[in-house]
């Protein structure tokens, strides 16, 4: 098994370096899939691990993505000038200065919608079950207008991230922006694995299963649910980073704040993939990625009809993902020991 | 930021005036939401957006020459077999299992409805003219149209019929049963099926009232559906479930909330201080709960 992991690990990676080369006109789509697979492996953290089902997720996402750009801009000239010339480029980046405020503004936009979330967790996660749900719902709706009102980050005319500076070949900006995702990819992967084989995994799965009794066990659960929060802040706020780089356009509902987007897919390729595994949220990212592009493109305008039947196809008959359907299939592949007996008698009792 | 408000104390009286004629309206939604939530534990977010589909209804009656108050008797008979069908093809599948499941069903619902409603209507901002005219107060210092005047009676009307409706008819006790003990209800006959159908059939009916009367005193647009499905959430849990003055309270005091918002922070922050009232509520409600919680321990 641990072979086989090495040689799946190692196929995935060289893979990983070799795309842009070998799919070059797929380029920002691959950049696309990585923002998304981290979306999704992270919203699995609190969503399918701790039970947490937020909607929310998309506020720190958002938030990164304004803090990135406009760290980004403002190192280097005034802020507000700069959203007030709209599309005209009076300023332009130097390649130094690009990739330095790309830099700074990526950590701000990881560091500070992680501090969002502990602050607000508190408050945010004593609430239970469905409350919480439309409560982030509220939250990332309400972030999205209210930065649509504030002048300084663009208003409701939008903020033009940075364009990409001038270093040689056109083809530099789709690597950049991929190698960029790619790289946030693994780091989000070491580290969700890294979560997964410790007790913090337990306690999260135990407040999923029943949170009364997980805290008379003596866990002090809140502590635990908002760090679990706070890691998905993190990833939530890096993509968002990277992400308003690469449309290199911020809206405040259409883009950042984008809760019937991108905040319902997130959700969505979890389920899609299997909530509460490893392997789920990215398998069902992928192909939610590869239906969805297949979609925009043979049915413009269709596309939105075609999300919401998605949504309730899968959310109807498909609840356990593509991972919990391997799983009842091939239960020994994941390590369960299955009495052939028992599964005999639940075949013939369907 | 616009303290003319608390300068004039007429337009505070406008204000008031106008929230409460748009919080009986919202009031009237959050019941049907009570209605569905407390009978079948579901929350459904694509409410919105049937309040919106019953609107466009009597904008298209308006269109084609027909006065849009007769929309308020139309609308709710197609949308009462809209619920009905949406109930049987996506909600029969969903109503005993997790609530989580139930929000992101009835969300893929609500988006699917919001594009179909931007393809057949189109993405204009809309309103069907009633030609009501307006009531003016206080030495013409106020303001107030007569359509609203009349969405308000309209709806208290539909609300009062509902409710001696509930309390007299064999459905509506059949529903009352349900929504108290659905297993014991099935036990003495009552076909909780046809009872879940019914109850999502009048939700959506009540809707159509609902939006009928908001295309004629406001506007109407695809996109509008997710607030009223907030807004009526929040008067929901404000109130509990089954409390009916509770529900209309807390509608009136919702909308002069919206408008006091509408003049002072200005209107771009309208909806997202609906939004952030209703976090603010949930948290409020929370540490109550949880002081409620060791209370008991």
């Amino acid at each position: 098994m641990n072979k086989n992991n090495l040689l799946l690990y190692s196929g995935i990676l060289i893979f990983g370096i070799a795309a842009p080369f070998l799919l070059p006109a797929f380029k920002v789509q691959l950049s696309i899939l990585c923002v998304l697979i981290v979306l999704a492996t992270t919203w699995n953290i609190q969503g399918g691990e701790m039970g947490y089902n937020s909607f929310g997720n998309i506020l720190f996402y958002g938030l990164g993505m304004y803090l990135c750009a406009s760290v980004q801009v403002g190192m280097f000239f005034p802020l507000a000038e700069w959203t007030e010339s709209g599309g005209e480029k009076t300023f332009v980046h130097t390649p130094a200065q690009f990739f330095q405020g790309m830099a700074v503004g990526l950590i701000v936009a990881a560091v500070v919608p992680t501090i969002v979330a502990g602050l607000i967790g508190y408050s945010i996660l004593g609430l239970r079950g469905h409350y919480f749900a439309i409560c982030t719902l509220g939250l990332g709706v309400a972030a999205g207008e209210i930065s649509g009102g504030i002048e300084i980050i663009g208003a409701g005319q939008g903020f033009t991230t940075p364009p990409f500076p001038d270093v040689g070949s056109l083809e530099s900006r789709g690597e950049f922006f991929y190698f960029l995702s790619f790289f946030v990819l693994i780091l989000t992967f070491i580290a969700v694995r890294g979560i997964y084989t410790t007790r913090f995994k337990l306690i999260l799965n135990a407040i999923r299963d029943n949170e009364d009794k997980a805290e008379a066990m003596g866990i002090q659960t809140m502590k635990y649910k908002i760090v679990g929060w706070m890691i998905s802040a993190f990833f939530c706020g890096l993509a968002g980073g990277i992400m308003g780089g690469l449309v290199g356009y911020i809206d405040s509902t259409d883009v950042a704040f984008d809760g019937r987007e991108m905040g319902v897919f997130m959700v969505l390729m979890a389920i899609l993939g299997g909530k509460g595994t490893l392997w789920g949220p990215i398998i069902g990212a992928t192909v939610f990625h590869i239906f969805k592009e297949g979609f925009w493109t043979f049915f413009l305008g269709w596309q939105y009809v075609a999300l919401g039947v998605l949504i309730v196809v899968i959310v109807i008959y498909f609840p356990e993902g593509i991972m919990g359907w391997l799983r009842e299939k091939y239960p020994e592949r994941f390590g369960e020991v299955v009495d052939e007996k028992d599964r005999k008698a639940q075949v013939e009792l369907k | 930021m616009d303290f003319m408000v608390f300068q004039y104390p007429m337009i505070s009286v406008q204000a008031c005036l106008d929230g409460i004629l748009l919080g009986i309206l919202f009031a009237l939604i959050a019941y049907g939401m009570a209605l569905q939530w407390g009978v079948m534990n579901i929350i459904n977010i694509a409410q919105g957006d049937l309040v919106i589909l019953g609107g466009y209804i009597a904008y298209f009656m308006y269109l084609y020459g027909i006065h849009p108050a007769w929309g308020v008797i139309v609308s709710p008979i197609i949308m009462f077999f809209v619920g009905i069908a949406i109930y049987k093809l996506v909600i029969n599948k969903v109503v005993d299992r997790d609530l989580f499941i139930s929000i992101l069903a009835t969300f893929g619902i609500s988006i699917l409805f919001m594009q179909l409603m931007n393809f057949a209507f189109g993405a204009d901002v809309v309103l069907a003219n009633s030609d009501y005219g307006t009531t003016m107060l206080f030495n013409n210092n106020v303001v107030l149209p007569n359509s609203k005047i009349f969405s308000a009676f309209i709806s208290i009307l539909f609300a009062i019929c509902l409710v001696i409706y509930m309390k007299k008819s064999k459905l509506g006790r059949a529903i009352r049963a349900t929504a108290q003990n659905a297993r014991a209800a099935k036990i003495l006959g009552v076909d909780t099926e046809k009872v879940y159908a019914a109850t999502f059939g009048i939700n959506a009916a009540l809707c159509g009232v609902a939006g009928a009367l908001i295309s004629i005193t406001f506007t109407i647009h695809p996109y509008m559906g997710l607030p009223y499905t907030i807004r009526s959430f929040m008067i929901v849990i404000i109130a509990g479930l089954g409390n009916l003055p509770g529900v209309a309270m807390s509608g009136m005091g919702l909308g002069v909330f919206e408008e006091f918002a509408d003049y002072i922070l200005g209107t771009e922050f309208r909806i997202g201080s609906v939004f952030l009232l209703l976090v603010l509520i949930l948290v409020y409600r929370r540490f109550k709960l949880s002081r409620k919680r060791e209370y008991l321990k």
